[in-house]
């Protein structure tokens, strides 16, 4: 229901150009972080909604509104994925043709595809940026969208294991 | 450096039971750039409001950030409070910490992490956020009212007794809607007609009101105060200035089609007026069904006509106006019964809905008021009617109550007890819900004083045996099956989204639910608003509503219209894009993805050459501040206030 929203997740590819390695020991202890961009109209609305209904969903996300998913750069999602700690991204706008300015979020959705092959590149596994539509009355489905991203995440293992691993060393 | 001051809401227990709400505060108090963190049981209270003020004063803070519910809520309100202390009002920031937190994670150890977090990240965008200021822009003070049903009717009346101009579109040839097809209204049995048409006739006659009927709005571009309308009114083949709604011809029309005003229980021609208090009282011809549209020959109403009004070459005209503010009075359509293939699937002419039954009763009506059977014209003596069709029900309905089934199907048994002493009325319910003023006194009228049988339960089947209909069901409280010989079934169907509200919403740019009913501003507190400021809901179009729900939302929403035009400007929005002119390099981009064509080319001097050179440049009364330019921009050259480039990227620092 996530990550295949108008974007195809070719897993065939990912493995093999996935070049990170297998989830950690220590993972049991470990828990993801997850940066999630939503757009102000649908999805934030629909995560209020979560809210107002005392839906629960895992604690691993962080809302950044924005008023649309057109603003949800594909620098921003490189530059989370590029944080220390951070281990995966969702984005998420209005349904196709809901758009509160018309069309943003199918210019959301194409760079999404284009930030796929990027990543591809980099080796990283597509599933940690993952888009979704959840419109204003969807509360259930971004709690649904939260915790199916968290276990994917938890199942890829952290996205910056060595400095996971330095972390917990310190404390 | 910014001097920040966070103030932590507990929202009674709502946040305090699962984030720990002092931590957050103390923790927050040792954040770079803060000045200053407190929390307090209600921050939105008049008393939590003057200790941010009391903090501001104190610490001299230049920006805030308030960790509470979610900014569609409150963040106008803490805007207004520190701009009463003198700080811009876009120098704040709201950590939604209720329906992001507390709300939806029950670890109070994890709640509280992610709290602080959540402040953190608000802390990390408003210590980059600039003071912005709103421009004015005027309103045009007419107000568009799509939709001519009672609430159409009652919110143009409002307006236009404030002396405010008010456009009716509405779809069909007359105005009037669904109230229209009625016979009687609950709970006072007020003949619908006696009390509407007086309410079409002043909305006719007011000179602040205009009425296109037979037209449809098809675009809507613009933003509050201004918005522009597309309005194609249909050809109606004859032309109202010189008809005089005699009716000659119509009598005179040879071809008879399904009256849809009827329900399909009677005929009308192909040259009709859909009732005979329509307003206005002009016929239209259909076209599909005309036999000179259709053959080339005819055109008996043409020679009926004594005064020439027939035209077969009107050509649809379309018509551009401007607006401040919409109000959507679209209304509901029945629920399709045909799914249920346990009540016949629809395949028997004796199974009608509650809207069927209005016109079979009516006095205007196909059977001019005589309660006889469609199939074969016999009088009725027993009728079941059948209660939440369509609603209430999960596996083939809708999973909402329609709310005023259970008073229509009162009313119907009621009317029907009146009609024939004689005849049995027996009605299968599941639960009773008259719920409004005079409503339960009135459903037991029906049961005690005109012997309309309540059996609870639901029927299993019905189907057909020598002419009659037989109507399995339960009788829960007896604890026993029933079998009913009935002349007639009255299905009481629901009330549903229109078929084209989606594309209505889209066109108006506001949401809608599951059930694609169009979406209010907030359940409880913003009723007939949306999220599209100068966009008003009212009547069923936003959820079922009897008829005095519908006139009160009504003139709710035409007060909301009439709050905007007692303004002469209104401040805008600044969240608007700005180009860096020394960063444009002319290529485009971002011209071509503006959804609002807000971005023009203006001749620029480049400081560094000191030549003249053609930049983009956004026209901000356009702007809808969605932010695609500055993504679209390799250069970064545009940036969004209130969401720039560095406040967001702190954002993400700071997670």
């Amino acid at each position: 229901m996530v990550a295949t929203v108008g974007l195809e997740v070719r897993s065939g590819v990912e493995s093999r150009t996935s070049t990170e390695a297998a989830p950690p020991v220590q993972a049991q202890e470990w828990k993801p972080k997850i940066v999630a961009f939503l757009c102000n109209w649908c999805s934030y609305a629909g995560a209020d909604l979560a809210g107002g209904s005392r839906t629960k969903y895992p604690a691993n996300v962080r809302i950044i509104r924005l008023p649309c998913s057109a603003r949800i750069d594909p620098k921003l999602v490189l530059k989370s994925l590029e944080k220390e700690g951070v281990d995966g991204v969702i984005v998420s706008g209005c349904h196709p043709g809901d758009c509160h300015y018309t069309e943003g979020n199918y210019y959301a959705r194409r760079r999404m595809l284009m930030f796929r092959r990027l990543m591809e590149f980099l080796g990283i596994d597509g599933k940690r940026v993952q888009m979704s539509w959840v419109s204003a009355s969807e509360g259930a489905k971004w709690a649904d969208v939260v915790a199916q991203v968290t276990e994917e995440i938890k199942a890829l293992g952290p996205l910056h294991p060595q400095e996971t691993a330095n972390a917990a060393d310190h404390q | 450096m910014a001097r920040i001051g966070v103030f932590i809401c507990h929202c009674g227990k709502n946040i305090a039971s699962t984030v720990d709400v002092e931590r957050v505060a103390a923790q927050a108090a040792e954040l770079p750039g803060v000045a200053f963190a407190a929390d307090y049981r209600y921050m939105c209270s008049d008393p939590g409001q003057r200790l941010i003020a009391e903090a501001i004063e104190e610490h001299n803070l230049d920006r805030v950030v308030v960790a509470a519910c979610s900014p569609s809520l409150h963040e106008p309100t803490f805007r207004g409070c520190i701009e009463d202390e003198g700080l811009n009002p876009y120098m704040l920031e709201i950590a939604n910490i209720r329906e992001q937190c507390s709300w939806v994670h029950d670890d109070r150890e994890e709640a509280t992490e992610k709290a602080l977090e959540l402040v953190n990240i608000a802390r990390a965008k408003v210590a980059r956020s600039h003071p912005l200021l709103r421009s004015t822009i005027p309103i045009t003070k007419r107000a568009l009212v799509i939709g001519g049903g009672i609430s159409g009717i009652q919110a143009a009346i409002d307006v236009g007794l404030a002396g405010y101009e008010a456009v009716i579109v509405e779809r069909e040839p007359s105005i009037g809607g669904r109230m229209a097809q009625f016979d009687k209204t609950f709970p006072t049995l007020d003949c619908a007609a006696c009390i509407l048409t007086p309410k079409m006739v002043t909305v006719a006659r007011d000179k602040n009101i205009k009425i296109y009927t037979y037209a449809e709005v098809e675009e809507v571009t613009g933003y509050v105060g201004n918005y522009t309308a597309r309005i194609r009114v249909r050809a109606r083949s004859v032309d109202p200035d010189k008809c005089t709604g005699c009716g000659s011809c119509w009598q005179k029309c040879p071809k008879k089609v399904d009256s849809e005003f009827d329900q399909h229980l009677g005929d009308r021609t192909a040259i009709y007026i859909p009732f005979p208090q329509a307003v206005p009282r002009v016929p239209v011809i259909d076209r599909d069904n005309c036999i000179y549209f259709q053959r080339g020959k005819c055109r008996l109403c043409e020679r009926a006509c004594d005064v020439g009004a027939i035209d077969y070459e009107q050509e649809d005209q379309i018509i551009e106006e401007q607006f401040g503010a919409i109000i959507v009075a679209t209304g509901f359509t029945l629920f399709d019964h045909s799914v249920y293939g346990e009540y016949g699937g629809g395949q028997y002419a004796d199974v009608v809905t509650g809207l069927q039954f209005e016109r079979l009763v009516n006095s205007c009506g196909p059977t001019e008021g005589k309660i006889l059977r469609p199939s074969d014209g016999k009088p009725v003596k027993t009728v079941v009617f059948v209660q939440c069709v369509g609603s209430r029900d999960r596996e083939k309905g809708m999973e909402y109550c329609s709310r005023l089934c259970c008073m229509y199907t009162a009313k119907h048994g009621l009317l029907f007890k009146e009609h024939n002493p004689d005849g049995e009325a027996y009605v299968f319910y599941i639960d009773i819900r008259a719920a409004g003023k005079n409503y339960e006194e009135f459903v037991r009228r029906a049961q005690e004083e005109f012997g309309v049988h309540y059996l609870r339960g639901r029927v299993s089947r019905i189907y057909e045996e020598n002419g009659h209909l037989v109507v399995r069901g339960a009788d829960t409280l007896a604890g026993m099956q029933v079998e009913i010989k009935a002349d007639l079934v009255v299905l009481a169907t629901g009330l549903i989204a229109r078929d084209d509200a989606v594309e209505v919403a889209r066109m108006l740019g506001i949401p809608y639910d599951q059930n694609r009913l169009f979406t209010e501003g907030h359940p409880k507190l913003a009723p007939v608003e949306t999220v599209t400021s100068g966009v008003f809901l009212t009547g069923a179009c936003q959820a079922p509503k009897d008829i005095p729900d519908t006139v009160a939302t009504a003139s709710a929403a035409s007060a909301k219209a009439l709050g905007l035009f007692s303004h002469d400007c209104l401040e805008s929005e600044p969240m608007v894009a700005q180009i860096d002119p020394a960063l444009c390099s002319d290529c485009r981009a971002c011209v071509e993805s503006c959804p609002f064509g807000a971005i023009e080319e203006i001749e620029w001097r480049d400081m560094m050459t000191r030549q003249m050179r053609t930049v983009a440049h956004v026209i901000e009364s356009l702007c809808h501040g969605c932010g695609n330019c500055t993504v679209a921009c390799r250069a970064g050259a545009p940036n969004l206030s209130g969401f720039s480039h560095e406040q967001v990227f702190a954002q993400v620092e700071a997670v």
